[in-house]
């Protein structure tokens, strides 16, 4: 069902921004791929790097401050990182595409939704204004907007927060990009409404055949649509599996404690297992594991050692000390 | 448990001008339109609906932040509706609410000390119990001393939350209407946060109406759950209850639509179509109608009452559920 070539690796992907107050490591060693028709959940809280990591791979980090300083993003094989803005902004929206948390501020509120289509459209494709409206109405019409042309000439405003996340989602998907990247696409959106943008985006993606890379803080969400997931502490991926191990058996100590946090409608607990402390603070962080001070399972080594990705188990890569004894093969460094 | 909050037939609606010169009213946000419930002392009510359902006017109206249109509420067996002035101040020791934003809510300006005890001054306690208070406070709430004298922009969003959490318990209420007070946090935080609220309410005896649209986090804290629609509540009962038998369509649709992290839990998806219709323009009928799978005839032109659906108190508004007689 799935081909084995991966359409896009991200190979120890390094992202630093370098601000007054001190380096902060944003994304510290993300590694991973993804093929053709596949879905990989990046899971993580706000500051874990997982936004960063998508805007490396569209080359958008803001620089200065920010530096992608080791690393390769390989789209089809070639290394995104080597090439020049101009072929990037080729690639950027045609090839790989991406939808935002907020459509109201992604979206431009002073032009007609025709005219910030119909200008994406006719920036890839070799169609004139007609044929490049035509296709606007088609995938208003996929993404299931109601009287499609007659909404064309509608400003932002005019449309549902439901509604306009369908509009960004037909907007990225005018060129038929192989690539989505999806920045919390539900997270503002009411559950109802994150339903049915899931369902749809689950549609697409059959019809299409593209990679999603589904970025999230909600595990829920994971569980529902992802084939694959990495979780990020601080920069790092800490763990990076199938959905169903992770769900079976969530390995690293962070995971574990984000699954026991969140309250289950299914199992009603009397208290929730909270993970202790604060996130740390990126521009220092301490020596050793980065979960180590608010890890339950910590040990005296782990405030000194930095764990490395380790497979442990069938595809089943954890950063901790706990599993590194056992390990069988280091993949990273 | 005695009643501490009776709400009935509680309307707010905001008027709608034509923006001419006479500001004509032409229409109204029927954002509260008819709820009725009531709060125990020491439970926690959990409200629960989309955005724009009303749920969020409803605390406020419940608090005469608001000036409520229409309806009763009694407060301690009072009838409060009325109290203006002096009363009404009076009144709000007993009353607090914890914000959504932690970002907004708090003065930039000022430190913790003068955050927390500003409510403390306002009702003229004397200085010394102040202070005294002020230390309880932060340690009640996972904060330390040393914190006192910091500005807001120095702290977390966990940690500022903690912080309002301090503040609305400054004047001992009785009742905290907490308006989605972890729905800005990460989860880890989130769930300290939840804990820490549960633990206040053991300690101090608060009552809480915990507003959110998170329907897991809500489970988890609510003794009861109303489940609001356009302004009305559409289901209401003991959370186990509702939880596991919801009677309404939309309570279904609603529960259905959240994503549980499980791959394993298989559920029948029940997709309900379209967006929430405006609250200035209602359908008439039932107001669930237009996104309603089950929706016949009668649902277009009379809005249900809600009525007794269970031996246990569960209440729906629906007119496809069948009426059981309360178990006394």
């Amino acid at each position: 069902m799935k081909e084995e070539t991966p359409i896009l690796e991200v190979k120890q992907l390094h992202t630093h921004f370098f601000t007054k107050a001190g380096v902060v490591k944003a994304v510290d060693g993300v590694h991973f791929d993804i093929k053709p028709g596949e879905t990989l959940g990046i899971v993580g809280e706000s500051g874990s790097g997982k936004s960063i990591t998508a805007m490396s791979i569209m080359r958008l980090i803001p620089s200065p401050p920010g530096k992608i300083v080791d690393g390769q993003v390989l789209f089809k094989g070639e290394n995104l990182l080597n090439k020049s803005e101009k072929q990037m902004r080729k690639i950027r929206g045609k090839e790989i595409s991406m939808i935002f948390q907020d459509p109201m501020t992604s979206l431009n509120p002073v032009f007609t939704i025709e005219k910030q289509m119909v200008e994406t459209i006719l920036v890839h494709e070799n169609l004139n204004k007609q044929q490049a409206r035509n296709r606007a109405v088609e995938l208003l019409e996929l993404v299931g907007i109601p009287e499609a042309r007659g909404r064309l000439k509608n400003y932002p405003h005019e449309f549902s927060g439901g509604m306009r996340q369908r509009v960004m989602i037909a907007m990225a998907l005018a060129c038929n990009p192989e690539v989505l990247i999806a920045d919390e696409p539900t997270t503002a959106l009411d559950v109802t409404i994150q339903a049915q943008i899931l369902e749809l985006l689950a549609k697409l993606q059959k019809e299409l055949g593209m990679a999603i890379i589904m970025i999230t803080h909600d595990l829920g969400v994971v569980s529902e649509v992802c084939d694959r997931v990495m979780v990020m502490y601080a920069g790092k991926p800490v763990e990076y599996t199938d959905k169903k191990s992770l769900f079976k058996q969530p390995k690293h100590p962070y995971t574990l404690g984000l699954m026991n946090s969140i309250p289950k409608i299914s199992a009603k607990k009397e208290k929730l297992e909270a993970i202790e402390g604060l996130p740390p603070d990126l521009r220092a962080l301490p020596g050793g594991c980065s979960f180590a001070p608010r890890c339950s399972q910590a040990t005296e080594i782990c405030l000194t050692t930095d764990p490395v990705l380790i497979e442990h188990g069938n595809n089943h890569h954890v950063r901790c000390l706990l599993y590194e004894e056992e390990t069988e093969k280091v993949v990273s460094e | 448990m005695s009643t501490l909050l009776e709400v009935k037939n509680l309307k707010k609606h905001f008027p709608i001008n034509n923006g001419g010169l006479l500001k004509k009213q032409n229409g109204a946000v029927k954002a509260v339109d008819g709820i009725s419930f009531q709060v125990k002392q020491g439970e926690t009510l959990g409200l629960v609906g989309e955005s724009g359902c009303g749920k969020s006017t409803a605390g406020r109206a419940i608090l005469k932040l608001l000036e409520p249109t229409e309806g009763e509420i009694r407060f301690k067996g009072e009838d409060i509706t009325g109290y203006r002035g002096e009363k009404l101040r009076k009144l709000r020791r007993d009353m607090q609410l914890i914000f959504q934003d932690p970002y907004a809510s708090l003065n930039p300006r000022k430190t913790i000390e003068q955050i927390i005890t500003e409510p403390m001054k306002i009702f003229n306690l004397p200085k010394q119990q102040r202070k005294k208070k002020l230390d309880r406070l932060l340690d009640v709430v996972g904060l330390s001393s040393y914190h006192k004298q910091r500005y807001p922009h120095e702290f977390s969003g966990g940690q500022r939350q903690r912080i309002g959490i301090a503040r609305s318990l400054a004047l001992d209420p009785d009742l905290v209407i907490c308006d989605e007070p972890v729905s800005a946090l990460d989860v880890s935080i989130q769930a300290q946060v939840i804990n820490l609220m549960e633990d206040l309410q053991q300690e101090f005896n608060l009552t809480y109406i915990f507003i959110a649209h998170d329907l897991s986090v809500v489970h988890h804290i609510s003794d009861r759950v109303a489940v609001m629609y356009l302004g009305q509540i559409v289901e209401i009962g003991e959370v186990e209850e509702l939880y596991s038998h919801p009677k309404h369509p939309y309570t279904q649709a609603l529960l259905s639509a959240i994503p549980e992290a499980d791959p394993e839990l298989s559920r029948e998806r029940i997709l309900i179509k379209g967006d929430l219709p405006s609250p200035s323009d209602p359908p008439l009928g039932c107001k669930f109608h237009t996104r309603c799978p089950y929706a016949e005839e009668i649902c277009r032109t009379s809005n249900p009452l809600l009525k007794q659906v269970s031996s246990g108190g569960q209440q729906a508004a629906c007119h496809f559920v069948k009426e059981v007689a309360l178990e006394h």
